[in-house]
Formats: structure tokens, C-alpha cells, sequence
């Protein structure tokens, strides 16, 4: 897939370097946090939390699914990494990186352009940073976090990134301010 | 539109979000039970009006299935908990019976 932007309100930008890696497992047992951390440098997030750091980071998809995220290149090794330390626990890995589609918007309406797909409440008081959010955009299942109050980046299947590109340019374009 | 608390997420889901399972609490009757078990199985189900238990799924969320207790009139949800139980925990039962002084549900009450 080619590299795609679309400039509105937001900026959409298709994000082609990120890894990620699916971990199932007992998200509270000791090893799989203790791995975890050790491969990507940050601590196992709490509940619906994102703890990302650069192009690596955990997020907390259930209790027992985990989303390791790595720059691409790094993303096999790292599954196979986890795979055999992993290997007497009860888990899984898989490298879902080609499975995934990832899309950065970056402006300052940023949580206006989420709240128009999602039926999720995007303000400060209930989003806050740090805090993933699995629900659904328009027709298609997908999650999301916020990287900072004017950037988010939004995970969904690589099957339907047309379409999620598509709706988040709709939601980004210009002159459909929420508030005016 | 209902709005519930998944257990699993800890997060207020909207309806739209979640995938409807049917009536809680049933249990199966397969191969080799008798054909009124079986029959009820399958076909009975409650039709209350006011207190019902249902089973949700976190479907574009965390994926968990869990269960709802609500009213079918008021849709006023009384509470959600976990899958993993055959019954509904004592405080979503004493929710109800504040609620619903007397509720009858199945053997429930």
C-alpha cells in the first residue's frame, strides 16, 4: 500500500513502519508483564491503558490479549523472541504487523474528528491520555489512543484501511468543525 | 439505546458496540436427555415484561461475552456481571429486589 495523507481538519496519515504483535495470555501473570516489559521498555498498562514509547509500547486489548508494538523491522525477531520465552507459559504470539493497518491523524481537532465515528466520549475528562479504546468507527471494528491533546493513531484490519482511510478523511474535512 | 457497563472493559459500551446472545442462564440438554428437556432447550425462552437476564458481547471491544440484568419496560439496566456464573451474583439480585420489590425470573428471585 502506498503511503496516503489526506490534509483537513486533522491530518491522516497512513502509518507503513509500525509492528505489531498479538500476545494472548493471563495479562496479570508475572511472566508474560515481565517479558513484555523487558522487550519493549515500558510497564504492562492497567485496564483499557496504552503505554507507548516511540514506535514501541503494550496495549491492553482484554484481559488476556495484549497488542506489543515494535518498529516493522523488528517485529518478527521480537515475536520469535517472545514465542520460545513464552514457550512454557500458557500463551501466544503472533506477528500481526500484515494483518493491521495503522492510521496517525495529527491537528487539533483531534477528538472531534473521533467522536464523529466513534460512539465514544473523546473529552479530556473521560478520554484521557494514556488510555486505549477498542470500539468501532463507522462500520469496522478498530482501537484507538491518543498520543497527545493533537494526535491520535488508530489500529483496524488491513482488509478494511481503505475504508477507515476513507472515513477518517470524510470526518477530517474541511469546514466540518464540530464547533464552528 | 441501552448503554452497558462491560466487566471485562470496566467501560460504559454503547448498544451499537455490543452483540446481543439471548437469554442468560440457560442450560443445555443435548444427546440423550429427554425430548421435553430438549424441547424447552431450544424453543423455551421467557418473554417477561420487567425484569429479564441477558447475555452481551463486547463484540467490536474486548470480545468478552458477559451478563446484563435489565427491565424490558423501562429499559432500566440494573447491573452486568461476569459470564463465568450460572446465577446472577447476590448485588445484582438485591439491585433488582430494591428496584422490583418481589422480581420472580425463572428460579430466580
Amino acid at each position: 500500500m502506498s503511503d496516503r495523507q489526506f490534509d483537513g481538519l486533522v491530518s491522516v496519515r497512513q502509518v507503513q513502519d509500525q509492528g505489531m504483535i498479538t500476545v494472548r495470555g493471563d495479562l496479570k501473570g508475572k511472566k508474560i508483564a515481565t517479558e513484555l516489559k523487558a522487550a519493549t521498555g515500558v510497564d504492562m498498562p492497567a485496564q483499557m491503558g496504552a503505554s507507548v514509547k516511540g514506535a514501541s509500547g503494550i496495549l491492553w486489548m482484554s484481559p488476556d490479549e495484549a497488542m506489543v508494538l515494535a518498529p516493522l523491522g523488528d517485529a518478527p525477531a521480537l515475536a520469535g523472541e517472545l514465542q520460545k520465552k513464552l514457550s512454557k507459559t500458557h500463551a501466544l504470539v503472533v506477528d500481526v504487523s500484515d494483518a493491521r493497518a495503522v492510521f496517525e491523524l495529527t491537528g487539533p481537532n483531534v477528538r472531534d474528528v473521533l467522536a464523529k465515528l466513534a460512539p465514544v466520549d473523546t473529552h479530556p475528562d473521560v478520554l484521557a491520555l494514556g488510555a486505549l479504546r477498542r470500539t468501532r468507527m463507522g462500520q469496522v471494528a478498530c482501537a484507538f489512543w491518543l498520543m497527545s491533546d493533537t494526535s491520535a493513531r488508530v489500529i483496524c484490519f488491513r482488509s478494511v484501511g481503505d475504508y477507515m482511510f476513507g472515513i477518517l478523511s470524510s470526518a477530517a474535512a474541511p469546514g466540518s468543525e464540530v464547533f464552528a | 439505546m441501552l448503554t452497558l457497563n462491560c466487566p471485562y472493559c470496566g467501560l460504559d459500551k454503547d448498544e451499537t458496540e455490543l452483540a446481543y446472545g439471548g437469554e442468560a442462564h440457560l442450560k443445555r440438554f443435548g444427546p440423550g436427555s429427554t425430548d421435553e428437556d430438549f424441547e424447552s432447550y431450544i424453543f423455551g425462552r421467557e418473554n417477561p415484561k420487567g425484569v429479564h437476564f441477558e447475555r452481551w458481547r463486547c463484540a467490536s471491544g474486548c470480545t468478552k461475552w458477559f451478563h446484563a440484568a435489565r427491565c424490558t419496560v423501562t429499559m432500566e439496566v440494573f447491573g452486568t456481571y461476569s459470564a463465568q456464573t450460572f446465577e446472577p451474583p447476590k448485588a445484582i439480585k438485591d439491585a433488582i429486589s430494591k428496584k422490583r420489590p418481589g422480581w420472580t425470573w425463572r428460579n430466580f428471585s
